[in-house]
């Protein structure tokens, strides 16, 4: 208790300095943590991913389109609960910065296999099915552009060429249920194909991919396999994986990036430590005479450590507080931002406690050198010490 | 009279530990800043050496890129037989179909799967981009199932050396070459006869793009011109393959540069402080010296400015040290995908005359920054009350 006393009196010595360290401190937590929480973000899709969905695409590329007649074919597997079918649409709404996922569904299916995404079958749906044109769009995406039902949606097709309109019948949303990206806009699969096979007739009659619920996820190796085999003879071969691993692949394309911005966020770590380990030296260095007082007096090798390790951890953790509060406001402000690019951005459990755990050992690092410095010093030369 | 120099290096020197300290943190903020520079730099070099001023690329309006693209053989054969384009030895226009794609492959490194970019070409391709060589191997034959291979794809690649085969368009191709293109990104693509592609593709009439050369090189709005004012071309658009490929890096290299500055900036502050609990600490610990300093006729701004050099001269020396381990970033490349063409690709680190400087001035704001208001406070101590302090 009274080395704690000390530690508390030795803070009220330079205010300045102990302040400009925790603001340090904090900055290269809070540093720490955006970067850590922009990886979480670039990662969401495998963690958002059903753990009984399953994607069957093109084995050569998921951008080679499979006939579909796959389907029927697919679903009379074993073990398959329910299956639907989906294109990438994608196509330029406004302007090209614009981005958010625009695809091609089957409105039968769909919401049947993506359970989690809440949409208003009686009224939504049911409007989707009547009408050719008409789409559902994510409620992000409804706040966001302001869009209504009945409004148009007008896209310049890219993949698939021309002046696409669309209406908006509906909206879907996850009730809450952070894991769903509020943020697509979904049409019907057959005004895709029917306008094709009107202006190129040889795109007709192709889906993007197939996704299906499992009824029991231990067996998803054995159907895939099933899947697979089925169609290694065909023109077209199949590549099946759980809806975790496809998204992964999507996730690992930018894996060198990911891995920079990793890096990176262990180097603001040894900033912090930098910051905190020059502060323990110099006020360690000029405190070197009391330290030979308070030898002299009694003070043991372990009251010395307390004394300095533990002021060390308290700045860190005062610090890292700092830090790991402003770390939220400014995660909100930044997910308002980037909702188009990351649906998810949210602090993980796991950033705050790889922060803190970092902010504790960094603690004790720092005070290594000048705890080292005090107890090999002997009492007449810390007496004798002039700066 | 100024205060010697030497006082400012012994002064560090006493307190070496501290100083190495803040320096390291210094070296280390300048050295993510120069590697972050040096990367969108690496990635734009690489994207931007790719194409050649003098050549043209024609691809479908809104298409954002060759992978979407679309162009009909009957637009394509009609646009090669505009005068401007130069024509090659054998007296036909140079002059390249092409068709773009991207297929699957695993990544040595990480055993992922890459999308690699395959690309039909004709044979005037290699005379449209002469940076094209193949070091090892042949050239593929025409009208048969022969590949030949970027560097890049054959080391980064399983699979991917001559004699081998791959599989895509439901045919099988036997890799006879491997080429290199100056480090740009072609050697991060397969490239192989085009009409054969087209039928394996099952592409019928429709080539991703068209690419010629012009001859001379202000022909382009002219070119441009008559293919805005035919109707027939209506869906298709002109653009120089150099800004086209420049396009298509910019995602990339802005998305770097912009986490790059604001994580450069957010930890410049961090160094910042160091320099200035430093800077401060080196101030309280040496009253007694500037009081000496002060009563032996030293000026105010004498001592501000020797407290400034002396952060400073910690500023400058991480800067070196920063670079100087950059430098070694050289040695390494990555490889990512490039959002714009939607296939992996290539790129080092680069380094220019300009991030070095940009370095510098980065790290000299950072000296003055912390140095300033210590030298401040150093520089308006009373000489007595100096002289009196314990």
């Amino acid at each position: 208790m009274k080395i704690f006393k000390l530690i508390l009196k030795n803070f009220k010595r330079h205010k300045l300095r102990l302040s400009l360290t925790i603001v340090g401190i904090a900055i290269a937590v809070m540093a720490f943590s955006l970067l850590r929480t922009v990886i979480t973000a670039w990662n969401a899709g495998v963690d958002i991913a059903a753990p009984n969905r399953v994607v069957t695409s093109h084995a050569v590329s998921f951008i080679m389109p499979l006939p579909i007649s796959y389907r029927d074919k697919i679903a009379k597997i074993p073990g398959i609960e329910s299956i639907t079918y989906a294109n990438w649409f994608q196509g330029i709404y406004k302007d090209k910065n614009q981005f958010f996922p625009r695809m091609a569904i089957d409105a039968e299916t769909f919401f049947d296999v993506y359970y989690e995404y809440k949409v208003d079958t009686s009224i939504y749906l049911d409007a989707m099915k009547k009408q050719r044109n008409g789409c559902i769009i994510g409620k992000k995406i409804a706040k966001e552009y302001n869009l209504t039902i009945g409004d148009k949606m007008i896209v310049d097709g890219d993949i698939y060429p021309g002046r696409w309109e669309f209406e908006v019948v509906g909206y879907y949303s996850g009730k809450g249920n952070p894991k769903v990206d509020e943020t697509w806009m979904v049409f019907n699969w057959s005004y895709l194909d029917e306008q094709l096979r009107q202006s190129q007739s040889g795109r007709g009659g192709f889906v993007g991919w197939y996704v299906f619920k499992v009824k029991d996820p231990n067996k998803i190796a054995e159907i895939s396999d099933a899947i697979d085999k089925e169609f290694f003879n065909s023109y077209a071969k199949t590549k099946t994986q759980t809806e975790q691993a496809f998204n992964q692949s999507f996730v690992s394309m930018s894996g060198a990036i990911l891995s920079a911005i990793e890096f990176v966020s262990f180097v603001i770590i040894g900033i912090l430590f930098l910051v905190l380990a020059n502060t323990m030296i110099m006020s360690a260095r000029e405190r070197i005479r009391e330290y030979a007082v308070l030898k002299t007096l009694g003070f043991t090798t372990s009251h010395l450590v307390l004394l300095i390790t533990g002021e060390a951890i308290i700045i860190s953790l005062v610090g890292g507080s700092v830090g790991i509060a402003v770390t939220f406001p400014i995660v909100d402000v930044l997910a308002e931002a980037f909702a188009r690019i990351f649906p998810i951005f949210i602090v993980a459990n796991s950033t705050l406690v790889i922060a803190v755990s970092f902010i504790i050992v960094a603690g004790i690092i720092s005070s290594l050198v000048p705890l080292y410095r005090s107890i090999k010093m002997s009492i007449v030369d810390g007496l004798r010490f002039i700066g | 009279m100024k205060i010697p120099f030497s006082y400012t290096f012994r002064s560090l020197w006493t307190r070496r530990l501290t100083t190495i300290m803040t320096i390291a943190g210094v070296a280390l903020v300048v050295f993510v800043f120069a590697a972050v520079l040096m990367l969108a730099y690496g990635v734009e070099k690489t994207m931007v050496d790719t194409g050649s001023e003098n050549n043209v690329i024609c691809l479908r309006k809104a298409s954002q890129g060759e992978l979407a693209s679309q162009v009909d053989r009957d637009a394509i054969n009609n646009i090669k037989t505009y005068p401007e384009i130069k024509l090659s030895n054998d007296g036909k226009p140079l002059a390249s179909n092409e068709l773009y794609t991207i297929i699957n492959l695993t990544k040595i490194e990480t055993n992922d799967m890459g999308n690699v970019a395959i690309r039909g070409v004709e044979p005037a391709a290699f005379e449209l981009r002469s940076h094209v060589n193949i070091i090892d191997g042949k050239m593929f034959g025409l009208g048969i199932n022969e590949i030949i291979i970027g560097a890049n794809i054959h080391k980064r690649f399983y699979g991917c050396n001559i004699g081998n085969e791959l599989a895509f368009g439901g045919e099988q191709w036997k890799i006879v070459g491997i080429f290199e293109a100056n480090g740009t990104g072609f050697e991060s693509e397969v490239w192989g006869d085009v009409n054969r592609f087209m039928t394996a593709f099952d592409r019928a009439n429709v080539f991703s793009a068209l690419t010629f050369a012009l001859n001379n090189i202000d022909d382009f709005s002219t070119v441009q011109k008559r293919v805005e004012e035919d109707p027939r071309f209506n869906y298709v658009e002109l653009k120089r393959e150099k800004v086209y490929y420049r396009e298509q890096s910019e995602i990339m290299a802005g998305f770097i540069r912009i986490l790059g500055t604001t994580i450069t900036i957010i930890f410049s502050f961090g160094a910042m402080i160091g320099a200035m609990i430093t800077m401060y600490s080196a101030v309280a610990n040496r009253t007694i010296e500037v009081g000496t300093l002060r009563a032996l006729g030293f000026r105010r701004k004498n001592i501000l400015s020797a407290f400034l050099f002396e952060s400073l001269t910690i500023a400058l020396l991480g800067a070196g040290i920063g670079i100087a381990l950059a430098s070694f970033l050289q040695f390494f490349s990555l490889s990512t995908i490039n959002w714009g063409t939607f296939s992996e690709f290539a790129f080092g680190f680069e380094l220019s005359s300009d991030i070095i400087i940009y370095s510098f001035i980065f790290s000299i704001v950072m000296g003055i920054v912390g140095g300033f208001f210590p030298a401040v406070r150093a520089a308006r101590l009373n000489i007595v009350n100096a002289l009196r302090a314990s």
